[in-house]
């Protein structure tokens, strides 16, 4: 049985028309095409699917869309204003801290959030922040580098 | 990855949310976080006919202090719970523990109500409450009633909740000197074994989970204790456990990682 | 006409990465995202059984549901050929068939033996759900000593037993050295099933044209051109009318190095329904259906003087092929027969390798492919012996290295070049000297904490492949050549078409560096094309670090002949002869006379419009080179691991990890960090967290991402590289591989570690707490 949310997305307000058990990542992705937002596992695990909720990272594909009725979120593609790239984007950049982009705009969503919460973090601190996004291809290591080139801490 | 379809009310009062689920009785569950319930119903191991959304209820999320206790809405998000400055100086061991669930973005969405009640017998929450001697609130039909921690966990995913009650709140003592050490393989994964110990004066109140069927109190080891003798206290923990063995421990381990965490917990709770 | 400026982005340069963009924006384009109008959903129902025969299937109720267009098992489909293998080692290898629908029987749990057609996802799962299979149970074979016991049950009815292959080699004076040797060392070294888990699983979509039979498939794949090759063969179509796509693909290491059931269903049953076909594979479908890796043991034996000198080795190799042989599953334990003396110049050797059939997923390529199992075993022999002679782990590795290159082994495989005392020397360098260690782990134990370190020396063969070896001493059905196409247009832009297939490598960022420097344009100016078919004439892909060896190298000489041309366009243009012109700065210029000149951007504007040419010299700036190595590459290094193991919970942390590594010439030296940051962490994974595991009822323990435990940045340490450089003779670029370099040279370093750590001769992996805490109660550890 469909019913219509509405929910806020990047600032602007859209409405579908779901099942109650549409989860929110799939909304984003076939009712909305903004395909940025990755899955990559159906157990909550890997993270590549966080988006901010109420300016919250969190797992999409564990959020059902009725639950976003009338809240806001914010996906990958809506970080970035008239067309520069987010800080983090850039930092991710520069310290090659993506290689095949898969889990990309999950790890950087949560580690804008990082920051925000713990905006001096030890790379240990890094590390633990980003526990719920994982990553097969760069071994994490350039992405630490880069949510530290992010804070301005240097070592 | 995708649940069976279900119906879906989005309650906005307790009273409502509490009539829905007479109303659709054992087909209904309530949904809060949805960090146990969905990741169950996406592989298909749980399919209720009807999802009760309570979490628009805002009266039910918030932290207020009760002078000798905090008292804890039960939509208040893990994230919350740690970052809760009342949390943090009257009760540290309930924010240490909020902090080490799952990853950020499972503390934003998991709730301590979703938590106490789903009951997992590899918790961290339910196993903090029974340590803290603290209590739930449970609205139901004939109304509200309290439930202490001791009577809450039954057994496995199941709690002395009656089917048609819906936990509202949780209670717990302020407690100065409490440590949770929670012990994993990998840092977002849930616990093999975790010991809460609250340390008042020279007695001790200490609480495993990942031992059994639900979280036990391991009154050996706290009458072991007695004094302030934690390497003594921790001998004892695993004293009347019958822990399972599986894929992420045996028995044996288990009983082991009790006896070490035990003393870890209560070291750490005595230093201060 | 504009000058050009380099912009400082050649070979050498860590260029930032071209890719970057559209991934750090979310506008990738994987294929999920690939949407075409009147698609269709697939889902598939898959065996609940690891051997059984299908007695009946029931679509009714699934077909009935709401949104369901069709319910479809092997009897609706047709397929000319069964899933291909690639690869026969003796060249009479029998190889059983498989069928993409499971066809009367089935083999493991997760086979595919129906599928659903629906308008959207949710219906094609829910539908999936609805069909009903019926069994009649067989008896299974879960593990290779199930398997090999005698009275088995056969997985396979046309061959007499479970064995699939048996290799051997065996050289004339290894049992002498072995009835001579002052000293004899056995172990069995276990190399666990390892699952790839890729972030992005695997997923189709066909697009079958019935208007003119032209068959689109864009497939989540490490290799196009074999998936074209593969579509025409299994579903019988032209090959002519077959284009295939690897659109941006997320993560590969090796699961993507394959031609699967899928793509075929998913292309069959687009040309049934006359409707583009969508397949997206869920995660815990994933586990398995894609290949597995590894699931391989190791009886070595030693044999040396006591003064450390390895006169001999033995090595019995049990690989699980798993259910079915997939493209290039018997390749895999080649691959460790090949490599079995690791980086020793071992005299004598007796090896073998026995392959044997479970009713399990089916092993293939995973991140070393073959390579890790053997330096895994021969490293952690090598450090048995070391411990029994009372020698160092350092000592004994040197004293065994080859010193002068090329160097065949006694299997017969040529080493191109190697310094291997030169990198191990590095790490020496970079690491605390042996007094300082043991104090450090005295300091260690006051705080509970057992300290250990570990070390491998590594040298593996990649740059796949000499087509003469890949078809005479390996038995494999394509060569291994790599095409590259460098096309300057008349504005002067350069277009390079790759036959590599990149997935998070960075080609489009390497190629364009080394077109950069071949021909003086600039790297911004330089656009790459891959993974689609329509476009390389033919390119075997990307794996078994490869595609710079090969495909770099073709991109190489493709932009020299470019250059090479343009010199004899600008002749003429400078009315000069050729030998008269210098080349730099993207410009020729008759020596002597520098203000005649004629940039490169110039002399392709004029070879396009192709008047005047030079006797002989056609029309355009467009060349196409197929390059064949004549060797395969052998990057080297060592690797040093420190632990530390709570002695209370048998917890390891790894509190150092440095790799010294020597890959030859380095295009772009963040590029090379970042494979080795990644490969090593992948080498992590399997050394303390990660194993595939069946139950005795053949189901999959290990079925999510639960269970199966790839770690997080939280779990894993700060890696810290370092590099040596001994070009390759074997390439024009002298350049090596290093995309799976990490993976083969952990797991052993990290072993090793916690083997000092704990005082114990060798442990399995994974090394999680409790196996690791039940070594230390077993006794060994202080």
């Amino acid at each position: 049985m469909k019913s219509a949310v509405t929910i806020t997305v990047n600032g602007a307000p859209r409405t579908a028309e779901v099942e109650p058990r549409t989860l929110l990542v799939h909304l984003l992705r076939e009712h909305l095409n903004l395909t940025g937002t990755h899955v990559g596992c159906d157990t909550s695990n890997c993270g590549a699917c966080t988006v901010w909720l109420g300016g919250e990272a969190v797992k999409s594909c564990t959020v059902l869309a009725v639950q976003a009725d009338g809240r806001e979120v914010t996906t990958i593609e809506g970080i970035s204003g008239n067309g520069d790239l987010h800080p983090m984007q850039r930092a991710f950049h520069e310290n090659h801290a993506l290689q095949c982009g898969y889990c990309t705009p999950g790890m950087v969503m949560t580690a804008i959030k990082l920051l925000e919460e713990n905006p001096e973090p030890t790379d240990e601190e890094i590390r633990h922040g980003l526990e719920g996004n994982l990553c097969r291809c760069t071994g994490y290591e350039n992405i630490v580098a880069a949510v530290r080139a992010a804070s301005g801490v240097t070592v | 990855m995708i649940p069976r379809a279900f119906a879906y009310e989005r309650p906005t009062s307790v009273a409502d949310a509490a009539g829905l689920l007479r109303t659709h009785g054992e087909g209904a569950r309530i949904l809060a976080g949805g960090h146990s319930l969905l990741p169950m119903m996406k592989l298909r191991l749980a399919a209720p006919e009807t999802l009760i959304d309570i979490g628009g209820i805002s009266s039910l999320r918030g932290v207020s202090d009760a002078g000798s206790h905090l008292v804890i809405g039960a939509l208040t998000t893990h994230a919350e719970v740690a970052g809760s400055d009342l949390v943090r100086s009257g009760c540290p061991i309930l924010a240490q523990a909020a902090a080490s669930v799952g990853d950020m973005q499972v503390r934003n969405r998991g709730t301590i109500g979703g938590s106490l009640a789903q009951a997992d017998p590899h918790g961290d929450l339910p196993t903090v409450l029974l340590a803290l001697d603290g209590d739930v609130s449970a609205e139901g039909p004939d109304g509200i009633r309290t439930i202490a921690a001791a009577d809450l966990f039954l057994g496995f995913l199941t709690t002395s909740l009656r089917p048609d009650e819906i936990l509202t709140g949780v209670r717990v003592p302020k407690a100065a000197n409490g440590a949770y050490v929670k012990f994993n393989r990998r840092a977002q994964d849930w616990a093999i074994v975790g010991v809460a110990a609250v340390v008042d004066g020279s007695s001790a109140r200490i609480a495993i989970t990942g031992v059994g069927a639900a979280p036990v109190r391991a009154e050996a080891a706290e009458r072991a204790f007695s004094g302030g003798n934690a390497a003594e206290a921790a001998e004892h923990a695993a004293e009347g456990l019958d822990p399972p063995s599986d894929s992420a421990g045996s028995a044996d381990y288990r009983r082991h990682l009790a006896r070490v965490l035990t003393r870890r917990a209560l070291e750490e709770a005595t230093a201060g | 006409m504009a000058t050009t400026v380099e912009q400082g982005k050649g070979i050498g340069v860590a260029a930032l990465r071209k890719e970057d963009r559209k991934f750090l924006t979310g506008r990738g384009r994987y294929v999920d995202d690939i949407r075409m109008p009147g698609m269709l959903h697939m889902a598939i129902v898959r065996s609940q059984m690891p051997h059984a025969d299908i007695t009946g299937i029931d679509t009714a109720a699934a077909a009935g549901m709401p949104g369901v267009t069709a319910v479809l098992t092997a009897d609706d489909l047709e397929f000319a050929a069964g899933v291909p293998c690639a690869s026969n080692p003796t060249g009479d290898m029998v190889h059983p068939v498989r069928w993409p629908l499971a066809k009367g029987r089935v083999r493991h749990v997760g086979e595919p033996i129906a599928v659903v057609l629906a308008a959207d996802r949710y219906a094609a799962r829910d539908a999936a759900d609805a069909v009903v299979v019926d069994y009649a149970e067989l008896p299974a074979v879960t593990d290779v000593d199930a398997a090999l016991a005698d009275g088995a049950p056969r997985v396979h009815d046309e061959l007499d037993s479970n064995v699939g292959l048996i290799l051997a080699h065996k050289t004339d004076g290894v049992d002498d050295a072995f009835a001579k040797a002052e000293v004899v060392v056995e172990q069995t070294i276990r190399n666990q099933r390892l699952i790839h888990v890729p972030i992005e699983t695997r997923g189709v979509v066909a697009d079958w044209n019935p208007a003119n039979d032209d068959l689109v498939v864009y497939s989540s794949t490490q290799v196009p051109h074999f998936l074209r090759t593969f579509l025409a063969i299994v579903c019988g179509v032209s090959e002519a009318k077959v284009r295939a796509i690897a659109p941006d693909v997320g993560g590969g290491f090796g699961s993507k190095l394959n031609a699967y059931a899928e793509e075929f269903i998913a292309a069959a049953v687009s040309r049934k329904v006359g409707a583009p076909v969508k397949w997206i594979e869920e995660r815990s479908e994933a586990m398995l259906a894609t290949c597995h890796g590894r699931a391989q043991d190791a009886h070595m034996s030693l044999a040396a003087t006591k003064d450390g000198k390895v006169l001999g080795l033995r090595a019995h190799y049990v690989q699980d092929y798993g259910s079915y042989l997939q493209m290039l599953t018997p390749l895999i334990s080649q691959l460790t027969f090949l490599m079995s003396p690791g980086a020793y110049a071992i005299p004598e050797v007796d090896v073998k390798v026995t392959n044997v059939y479970t009713n399990t997923v089916p092993t293939d390529a995973l991140r070393g492919a073959g390579r890790p199992e053997a330096t895994h075993a021969i490293e952690r022999i090598m450090d048995i012996l070391a411990n029994e002679l009372g020698m160092s782990r350092t000592e004994i590795r040197r004293r065994n290295f080859p010193t002068e290159f090329p160097f065949t082994t006694a299997i017969g495989l040529q080493l191109d070049s190697g310094d291997y005392s030169k990198t191990l020397d590095k790490l020496l360098e970079l690491s605390d000297d042996k007094a300082t260690f043991e104090r450090r782990r005295e300091e260690a134990a006051a705080r509970g904490k057992l300290l250990g370190r570990g070390l491998s020396t590594w040298v593996e063969v990649c740059g796949f492949v000499p087509s003469d070896v890949a078809r005479n001493a390996l038995g494999l059905t394509p060569g291994g050549w790599e095409s590259s196409t460098v096309r300057m247009h008349p504005t002067g832009k350069v277009t390079v078409i790759t036959g590599t297939s990149p997935h998070g490598q960075g080609h489009a960022t390497s190629w364009s560096q080394i077109v950069e420097t071949e021909l003086g344009v600039p790297f911004d100016d330089v656009e790459v094309i891959h993974g689609d078919t329509a476009f390389a004439p033919y390119g075997l892909g990307t794996y078994g670090s490869r595609s710079l060896a090969v495909g770099g190298t073709a991109v190489h000489l493709a932009a020299g002949k470019v250059r090479e041309k343009a010199k004899l366009v600008a002749a003429q243009m400078l009315e000069a002869a050729p030998d008269d012109l210098d080349f730099s700065g993207g410009a020729f210029a008759v020596k002597g006379s520098p203000d005649k000149r004629a940039t490169i951007q110039e002399v392709a504007f004029r070879a396009w419009q192709a008047f005047g040419m030079p006797e002989g010299v056609g029309p355009g700036l467009d060349e196409t080179v197929f390059f064949d190595p004549p060797n395969c590459v052998f990057p080297f290094g060592a690797h040093g691991c420190e632990v530390e193991v709570d002695r209370d919970t048998g917890k390891v942390e790894i509190t150092g990890y440095i790799a010294v590594d020597d890959c030859g010439n380095v295009i772009n030296p963040m590029i090379v960090d970042g494979q080795v940051h990644g490969g090593v962490v992948h080498g992590i994974a399997q050394a303390l967290y990660e194993g595939a595991e069946y139950d005795s009822g053949g189901q999959l323990v290990t079925g999510t991402l639960v269970d199966y435990l790839v770690p997080s940045a939280a779990d894993v340490p700060h890696i810290e590289t370092h590099r040596t450089v001994t070009p390759s003779p074997t390439n024009p670029l002298g350049v090596k591989g290093i995309g799976e370099a990490g993976t083969i040279a952990s797991t052993p370093a990290v072993v090793g570690a916690v083997c000092d750590a704990l005082g114990v001769r060798d442990l399995d992996m994974p090394l999680q707490p409790e196996a690791v805490w039940t070594a230390m109660q077993k006794g060994g550890a202080a």
